[in-house]
Order: structure tokens, then C-alpha cells, then sequence
């Protein structure tokens, strides 16, 4: 049996919100196992379902579609990024889970609750295939996290949900205008016939700057970042790592999914305010990372500097770029997760975040200053490991549109060497300056099962990309061909056309899904 | 047509007025039934509430006594609506008002009396019955509102209303004399031929006297001044009545009058209902921030949620008003369960609680209740999943079909600063250490009331957007 043959991606939202429901009516003791078995069933049909993927086969597969709701349909389907989106979310909640085992003791049934549901948020978003369910997925995503940061958040928690929440909100309830709009011109919700429907261009500039307002408050770009600090800050660990490692990826799918293949001549038009604001975020955020004593602080940080190349591979409109994005967005995924993580173990033990308490861990925590160190270098984007290949293929796009674009964002790549290294030095190297930190046991094997399967991943996505490139491939072709109309000419004057996203037209992806009919 | 067919028409109404009368007779008798009346009073809201909902099975559209009274699918709508939150009203009232010392038979009648005046007023094809139904409602809302006479508050709640409400009712009437002075006729129909063409300025003055006393009516901003004096003061079920089905009526009046009476001169109200709405959206979020007590609260929510439904309005096309109808569906079934929340919040002396203080940790101590709230109020602030979102979501896919961008956005943006009220509620209850002063409620009754209004408008209600659509888009067609 196939997952084809069910409909899998329904059974995978169903899952973890029936458990959310059991949850809420469980003890602490069993609230944990339910949320644990859960995200793990998920993990599972995550892995039926990439298993039951093919590369080669039609674009959207697994789809499903109901009438329950009237106008609003119930169609689900996946392309290969969503797919690898998806597999990050399921790949992650169990961790989340994990790591919340011992340090949450209150009111263990509504986190695991909100935990879960907040999971089929994230699942919904990547499947959803009408405009107005993948909204409603999207937004009520802050109804989960609202919850996580206030109630089980840090001293300034109830300031940054309320920021959080309002923040995003703003953002979105634009969208959801624009989104009404482009419903009545094509006459459909459908996101796979919408994809394809030329929008006017007068009408794509505004159309463009709906979807901005919402998905550049997710991502976040600069200057609409500064909800990310508080909120990660406030937010328990297993909050953070959701936050960093899917939530914010809605923004970037946003992008990739609709605002460049809807409106190809906006998002032509507003290259440079994107390009822009990027360079901006990558050098100015990574300076504030430099200067931070709160490790939650720096990390947030570094994340804005990070998703700022993915807006600039992402809007390359040619295959490294947008692939390299979608790399960094997956291994950004695992990588300030697992960083997060990496926090939680130490927060965990002495209670504070201040880097300055710390020092010298490396002599009594070698187990944790390793995966660390992986970490760290993973983030700087050390060959081998999943940020070089994310970030070198994004650069390498860039450079074809605008070189100055690319010089300024590379510095961010040493800007990042710079303050995590710093980071790292401070806390793991130097004399043991801080009795309590020195006396600080090691991971037990619980912390260890949660770090060493990201640090597996990450080794696996630096050393042999291929496995996570190959079902995005067709997919970007796809977006690329989509856009290519609009293609910025670029300043780096390539003697050669590109022959790397000819080969995986659309045209040749039609011939293929025919006879692969089967 | 003859006396005969009329009546039949009229049945809903006829029904109530008689089975109101009789109980009054009744309640002359036995002044201590007042449970068993308002047993009685509920059954013949079943009854009236059945022909109605025949009546829109069998797509009745036809008018009664020489064109004063319309028994169309539009009438019939806002009608279940209504007897359905009246039905609710009188059956979470007992209690609470023998707690308060004020059962008497005569609350379920008023509601009664209260019913037949919307009733008419829904169905109003002319101004004298819009007249006669508007005070016959009023009237007995004056009495509910100071209904328990031993408090200070309700007495106060009940002569501001008064007042205010006669002050309102004396534009309204104003209004209509001026239409009637430059048209000749006070039926709906004939005043829309007669307004054929430009206008003279004693008709745009007509349009907005009569606006402006609607708006009164509706509490829509600059008109709002007395809905929270009013909803704070006045007993809580009676509070529920007004929000709920009071506001229903008086919406759906002036829907049908702007449609079918103005609705040849769309551009002049168009801007007056524009502005009513923004302000309205922008004072009732406002006003609400600072509020203490959750009744004024409530108040302003209800000013900002009008401000949402005047958005459909404001279209003036079939659909925005099919956006109303599904607004003010999913509005009463949020107002009625807020409401009722509120009514749960019993002190350890059995006391009523009202304001933030008091729900503070609530999700802690009574996590069922507490989660109820926490629906109602993301389902108020239009955050999906609730079903709120589908009711924003109607009006303002109304607003951009017919092109009004900028009032979309204007609005929908407005929307945030409501968000982060109904938030503040979620805040108390959710994030604030237990206050821990509430107790179980003696009244079995509201719980099973405001768990099945959450289950209504949690993600389950969407199963019902189908039927809704069907049965609005039925509702506004009678308009068109």
C-alpha cells in the first residue's frame, strides 16, 4: 500500500489535532506521551509521504478535495517544497516536544495542546491548496503561539505576545484583501489555477505589496523585525524552535508560492527594495547580534540575517538562487533550532541567559560543546554543513542580478563567523570563570536524542544536498519558467545562457507526468 | 387584497401578539408564574419561529394590508434570527432575576411585545408600520432595561435609554416627515420612484434624519453615546436582548429601508453609511481598550461590530447585504455567548461579577468556562479559525467586489486595534495568576447555552457556511 491511497496529508492534520484534543483532558504524565506518540505517528507518514513522493511525477500530488465549507474548499496537495517544508515540521515537533519533557511542570496538558494543534497549523499552511484554507491556517497559527509565549513565555512575556500577535496581524489581515481581490479576477480559489493566471500588471504592484506587508512581518525583513527578538526571547525553548525553524519558513513560502509566480512583474519591479532592505538586515542585524549578552537575543538576531539572503536568493528569479533559499530556509530550519536548543540545555541548568554567566563549558560539557560547535558552524556556514550549501547557492543566483547585492550580503557570512564564534568562544572556551556554570553536569541522554538527530541532518544536508535538492528541483524550474517573462536582466554579464534550469522545464515535467500515469 | 390573506401573512406576528396578551392576562393572575410564562412565551417563539421558517421554505414574497407589511425571505431571516435569540433570552433569564428579586411574569411578556415590534419592523414596507414596530419595540425595551427597579443602575440604565431613545425616535420621526413632505407617500416602493432623479435638499435632509435615528438605534458611532451606560446598567439578560435580537431588528430595518426605500439614491447615503461604519469600527476598538468592566467592554464590541456590518451596507449590492445577513447570524450566536459567559461569573456569595479583576486566572480555576470565552473572543476579534473570521470575511468580499478598496483596507486594518482587546480578555483569564473568586453557577442552563454558542462558532461552525450562504443569498434576493 501505497500513501496514494490515502488521503494521507488529511490523516496527518487529523492526527496531531485529535491528540491536541486528548491532551487538553490529560494529566501532565500523559499528556506527554500522547504528544510525543503523535508527533511521532506523524514523523512516520512524513516519511511515507517523501518516500511516496515522485520527483518526476505530477506537480501537485497526494491532492484532496472536499466541499465541506461552501466557498471555502478543502484542497489539499504538494509539490516538492512543500513537501520538504513539511518534512522540516515533522521532523522538528517531536523534538519540540522532547524538549519540553522536564522544563514545562505547568499546565502540561494545554502546552502539549497548543503544541500540537499548532502543528496541523504548520502541516495545513504547506498543503493547503485554496487561498482562503491556506489563510486560515496561516493566521490561526497565532492563536497557538499567543498561548505559548504568554503562558509559559519568560518575565516580559505578555509584551511580546501581545506584539507577536498584533504584529503579525497587521501584516496579514492586508493580504487577506488582496487575496479577496485576486478571487474575484480569476473566479477561483483554486492556488494551483491561480498560479497560472496572469493578474494585470497596474493591479500585480498592489497585489505585490499586500502579500509584503504580511509575509515581510513573517520572514521578517528589516525594519519589521523587531517582534522576533522579544518574541524568542520570551518564548520557552521548544516555542523558539518552532518559531525559528517553521513559522518563520511561512514567510519565505509565501514568497516562493505567491508573490513571484502570481505577480512576476512586481516582484520584478520591487527587486530592488527587496534586494534593499536584505542588504540592510544582513549587515545591521548581524552587527546587533555582535553586541548582544543574551544568547536567545543573539540567535534571533542572526535569524534575521539569515532569512535575509533567503529573500535575496529568492527573488535571483533563477534556479541557484531560489533553491539555495529554500536550502538555507531548511537548514536555517534545523540549524537556530537546534541553537535554540543548545540554549534550552544550559537555560535549562543555570537559569539565565546571559552569556557572561557562562564560560569554559568545554571542560565540563564536551558532549554539549561539540554538538554546539556543529551548530555554530552550521550557522556560520561552514563547508560540510548544511548553511554553505544553502547559502553559496543563493549567493551564487544573486550574483547573476546584482553583484553589489551579493558583496554585501557575503559579508554577512563573515559578520555571522564573527559573532557566533564570538558566542561560542564566550561560552564554551576561556577559564571557568562562574563556579556554578563549571559545576554543570553534561547532556543526559534525553538532551542527546534531541540534538544528535538535527546534527545528523545537518552533516547529511552539507554533505549530499542531492536529497533534499532533487524534489525541489522541478518545482523551482517550474517557478523560474513561471517568471522568466519578467527575469531581471543583471549586471554580471554572463557570456553563457544558463543551461541548468532548461533542463527541467515545465514542458518536459507535462511529457513526463503523461506517460508517468501510471 | 383581503383581511383574510393578511392575516395569514402576518401570522408570526399575530401569534406573538395574542400569546403575549394572554399571558399578560395570565401573569394578572398569577404574578409568581413567571417561569411557567416564560416557558410559554418560548413555545410561542417556536410556533411564530416555524411559520417563518415555512414561510422561507416555501420562498413566500408577498405583501399584506395594501403594501404596509412585506412577508418576504429577507423578513423571514432576520425573524428566525431574532425569536431564536429571544428564545435563548427568556430561558437564561430566570435565575439570575429571582437572584436580582425582579421574576415577575411580566419580563417574558415585554420580551414577547419586544419581538412583535421587530418582527414588524423587519417587515416594514412603509414608514408608518417601520413607526408603529420601532416603538412598540422600544417601548418595551425602556421597561426591560430598568426591569430589576431596586437597582440604582438598572433604573439609570432605563431613563438614559428613555431619553435618549424618545430624543432618537423625535430625528427618526422628523426624518420621515420631511420624506413624506417631498415625496407624497410614505411607502418604501413609491418613495424610491419618487427619488428617481436629483434630489431636492429637504429629501437629503429626510435621508439623514432618518439615518442618524437609525443609527441611534443600532448604536452605531456618533450615535453610541448610551450603549454602554445602557448595557452596562440595564440587567444582564436583558443586556443579551438588546445586543442580540434588538439589534438584529433594527439592523435588518435599516437594511430594507436604505435598499428599498433610498435605493435609488446610492451615492447620497453611501458616504453617510461609509463614515457611521469607520467611526463606528474605529470608537467602538478604541472606547473598549480602557474599559474595566466587561459589560462596557461587550458595549463597545457591539459598536465596533455594527461598524462591520454597516461595511456590507455600504455596498449596496445584493451580496454586501447576503455579507450582513451571514454577519449578524454569526454576530448573535458571539453576543449571546459572550453574554451568557458573563452571566456565569458567580461570586462566592453568589454575587455577579463583571470586570477584569474578577476573571483574572480564570482558564486556571474554570478552564471549560474560561475556554468558552477564549472562542467567543478570538471569534469576535475575526482571528481564523473561529467563525468569525467567515463573517468578517463576507462582508468585506462584499465590500471588494463592488470596488470599495480603500474602505476594505481602512477597515480591516481597524480591525487590529479591536484585536487587541478581545486579546486583553484571553490575557486576564489566560496569562494573570487566578483571582480565583469565581464559583460554579447555580444555573445549569447557561453552561449548556454558551458551550453549544462556542461549538457554533468554533472551526466546527464552518459546516454550516454552506447553509448559511444558501439561506442569505435567499434572504437578500427579496431585497433586489
Amino acid at each position: 500500500m501505497s500513501a496514494n491511497d490515502l488521503p494521507i496529508l488529511s490523516i496527518m492534520l487529523a492526527v496531531p489535532m485529535l491528540a491536541a484534543i486528548a491532551c487538553l483532558f490529560a494529566q501532565a504524565e500523559l499528556a506527554r506521551v500522547i504528544a510525543l506518540t503523535a508527533t511521532l505517528f506523524n514523523l512516520l507518514f512524513g516519511v511515507w509521504l517523501w518516500l511516496g513522493y515522485n520527483p518526476a511525477g505530477d506537480q501537485w500530488q497526494f491532492t484532496e478535495s472536499a466541499s465541506l465549507f461552501g466557498p471555502i474548499g478543502w484542497k489539499l496537495g504538494i509539490d516538492g517544497i512543500s513537501l520538504m517544508l513539511i518534512m522540516l515540521s515533522v521532523f522538528l515537533m517531536p523534538i519540540c516536544i522532547g524538549a519540553s519533557w522536564r522544563s514545562i511542570t505547568t499546565r502540561v496538558g494545554e502546552y502539549m495542546a497548543a503544541f500540537l494543534l499548532m502543528e496541523t497549523l504548520m502541516i495545513g499552511v504547506f498543503a493547503a491548496q485554496d487561498l482562503m484554507l491556506f489563510y486560515i491556517f496561516f493566521e490561526a497559527g497565532l492563536i497557538p503561539m499567543y498561548l505559548i509565549i504568554g503562558i509559559w513565555g519568560g518575565a516580559e512575556r505578555i509584551y511580546a505576545s501581545y506584539k507577536f500577535f498584533l504584529y503579525t496581524l497587521l501584516g496579514s489581515v492586508v493580504m487577506l484583501i488582496a487575496m479577496l481581490w485576486m478571487i474575484q479576477f480569476a473566479g477561483t480559489a483554486d492556488i494551483p489555477t491561480l498560479l497560472n493566471t496572469d493578474f494585470p500588471v497596474a493591479a500585480q504592484k498592489w497585489l505585490w505589496l499586500a502579500f509584503f506587508a504580511s509575509f515581510a512581518v513573517k520572514m521578517p525583513m528589516w525594519p519589521v523585525h523587531t517582534w522576533l527578538p522579544d518574541a524568542h526571547v520570551q518564548a520557552p525553548t521548544a516555542g523558539s524552535v518552532i518559531l525559528a525553524g517553521v513559522l518563520l519558513k511561512m514567510g519565505g513560502y509565501g514568497f516562493l508560492r505567491f508573490s513571484l509566480p502570481m505577480f512576476p512583474e512586481a516582484s520584478a519591479n520591487f527587486i530592488p527594495l527587496v534586494f534593499g532592505l536584505s542588504m540592510v538586515a544582513v549587515v545591521y542585524t548581524s552587527l546587533v547580534a555582535l553586541v548582544q549578552n543574551d544568547m536567545k537575543k543573539l540567535i534571533a538576531y542572526s535569524s534575521v540575517a539569515h532569512m535575509a539572503i533567503v529573500t535575496i536568493g529568492l527573488f535571483t528569479f533563477n534556479q541557484q538562487g531560489i533553491e539555495g533559499a529554500i536550502i538555507v530556509m531548511l537548514s536555517h530550519g534545523l540549524v537556530s533550532g537546534a541553537l535554540f536548543l543548545c540554549v534550552g540545555v544550559i537555560y535549562d541548568r543555570l537559569h539565565t541567559r546571559e552569556i557572561s554567566r557562562y564560560g569554559g563549558l568545554s571542560i565540563n560539557m564536551p558532549k554539549y560543546a561539540l554538538l554546539f560547535m556543529l551548530f555554530t558552524m552550521a550557522s556560520v556556514g561552514l563547508p560540510g554543513t548544511s548553511g554553505f550549501v544553502g547559502e553559496f547557492l543563493s549567493l551564487a543566483g544573486a550574483y547573476k542580478v546584482s553583484t553589489w547585492a551579493t558583496l554585501i550580503a557575503t559579508t554577512g557570512i563573515i559578520l555571522g563567523a564573527g559573532y557566533m564564534l564570538y558566542l561560542y568562544r564566550r561560552i564554551a572556551f576561556g577559564a571557568q570563570v562562574n563556579a556554578d556554570a563549571a559545576a554543570m553536569p553534561d547532556m543526559d541522554s534525553r538532551e542527546m536524542w534531541l540534538l544528535a538527530p538535527i546534527a545528523v541532518a545537518v552533516i547529511w544536508m552539507g554533505v549530499y544536498p542531492e536529497s533534499f535538492i532533487a524534489p525541489i528541483r522541478r518545482d523551482v524550474a517550474t517557478i523560474v519558467e513561471r517568471v522568466e517573462r519578467a527575469a531581471p536582466a543583471g549586471d554580471s554579464k554572463l557570456k553563457a545562457k544558463d543551461p541548468t534550469t532548461a533542463k527541467y522545464r515545465v514542458g518536459g515535467h507535462k511529457e513526463k507526468s503523461a506517460e508517468g500515469s501510471h | 387584497m383581503d383581511l383574510n390573506a393578511s392575516l395569514f401573512l402576518t401570522r408570526s406576528e399575530v401569534i406573538l401578539s395574542f400569546s403575549g396578551l394572554a399571558l399578560l392576562l395570565l401573569a394578572a393572575w398569577r404574578a409568581d408564574a413567571g417561569r411557567f410564562i416564560s416557558i410559554l412565551s418560548v413555545a410561542a417563539l417556536v410556533a411564530s419561529g416555524a411559520y417563518a421558517a415555512h414561510f422561507m421554505a416555501v420562498e413566500t414574497d408577498a405583501t399584506a394590508f395594501d403594501g404596509l407589511y412585506a412577508n418576504d425571505a429577507f423578513a423571514n431571516f432576520s425573524k428566525l434570527l431574532f425569536y431564536g435569540a429571544a428564545a435563548i433570552c427568556l430561558m437564561i433569564a430566570p435565575t439570575f432575576l429571582e437572584k436580582a428579586g425582579a421574576m415577575r411574569a411580566e419580563y417574558p411578556v415585554l420580551i414577547l411585545f419586544a419581538c412583535v415590534g421587530v418582527g414588524l419592523m423587519v417587515s416594514a414596507t412603509d414608514l408608518m408600520t417601520l413607526y408603529i414596530g420601532l416603538e412598540l419595540n422600544s417601548l418595551a425595551a425602556y421597561v426591560l432595561a430598568s426591569f430589576v427597579r431596586s437597582d440604582g443602575r438598572s433604573a439609570e440604565a432605563g431613563l438614559k435609554y428613555f431619553v435618549l431613545g424618545a430624543l432618537a425616535s423625535g430625528i427618526l420621526l422628523y426624518g420621515i416627515s420631511l420624506i413624506y413632505g417631498f415625496t407624497g407617500t410614505t411607502n418604501f416602493a413609491a418613495i424610491r420612484a419618487a427619488m428617481s432623479g436629483e434630489l431636492s435638499l429637504g429629501l437629503i435632509f429626510g435621508i439623514v434624519f432618518v439615518l442618524s435615528g437609525l443609527a441611534f438605534k443600532i448604536s452605531a458611532a456618533p450615535f453610541h453615546m448610551w450603549t454602554p451606560d445602557v448595557y452596562e446598567g440595564a440587567p444582564t439578560p436583558v443586556t443579551t436582548f438588546f445586543a442580540s435580537a434588538a439589534k438584529t431588528g433594527a439592523l435588518a430595518l435599516t437594511i430594507r429601508i436604505t435598499i428599498e426605500a433610498f435605493g435609488s439614491q446610492q451615492a447620497v447615503w453611501q458616504q453617510i453609511i461609509i463614515v457611521v461604519a469607520l467611526m463606528s469600527i474605529i470608537i467602538g476598538a478604541v472606547g473598549a481598550i480602557g474599559q474595566q468592566n466587561l459589560k462596557r467592554l461587550l458595549a463597545y464590541s457591539s459598536i465596533n461590530n455594527v461598524g462591520f456590518l454597516l461595511i456590507g451596507l455600504a455596498t449596496g449590492t445584493e451580496q454586501g447585504v447576503a455579507g450582513m445577513l451571514v454577519y449578524m447570524a454569526i454576530y448573535v450566536a458571539m453576543t449571546l455567548g459572550s453574554f451568557v459567559f458573563l452571566m456565569q461569573l458567580q461570586g462566592r456569595d453568589g454575587e455577579q461579577k463583571e470586570t477584569f479583576a474578577d476573571i483574572a486566572g480564570l482558564s486556571k480555576t474554570r478552564p471549560l468556562l474560561a475556554l468558552t470565552m477564549f472562542v467567543f473572543m478570538f471569534s469576535l476579534a475575526g482571528v481564523p479559525p473561529m467563525l468569525g473570521f467567515w463573517a468578517k470575511l463576507a462582508v468585506f468580499n462584499a465590500a471588494v467586489a463592488a470596488g470599495m478598496l480603500p474602505l476594505a483596507v481602512i477597515g480591516i486594518a481597524a480591525s487590529v486595534i479591536g484585536a487587541f482587546y478581545y486579546l486583553k480578555v484571553v490575557k486576564v483569564m489566560y496569562f494573570d495568576d487566578p483571582a480565583d473568586t469565581i464559583v460554579a453557577s447555580d444555573d445549569k442552563a447557561l453552561g449548556w447555552i454558551s458551550g453549544a454558542m462556542a461549538v457554533a462558532v468554533s472551526p466546527l461552525g464552518y459546516l454550516a457556511i454552506p447553509v448559511l450562504g444558501v439561506v442569505t443569498a435567499q434572504a437578500a434576493k427579496a431585497l433586489f
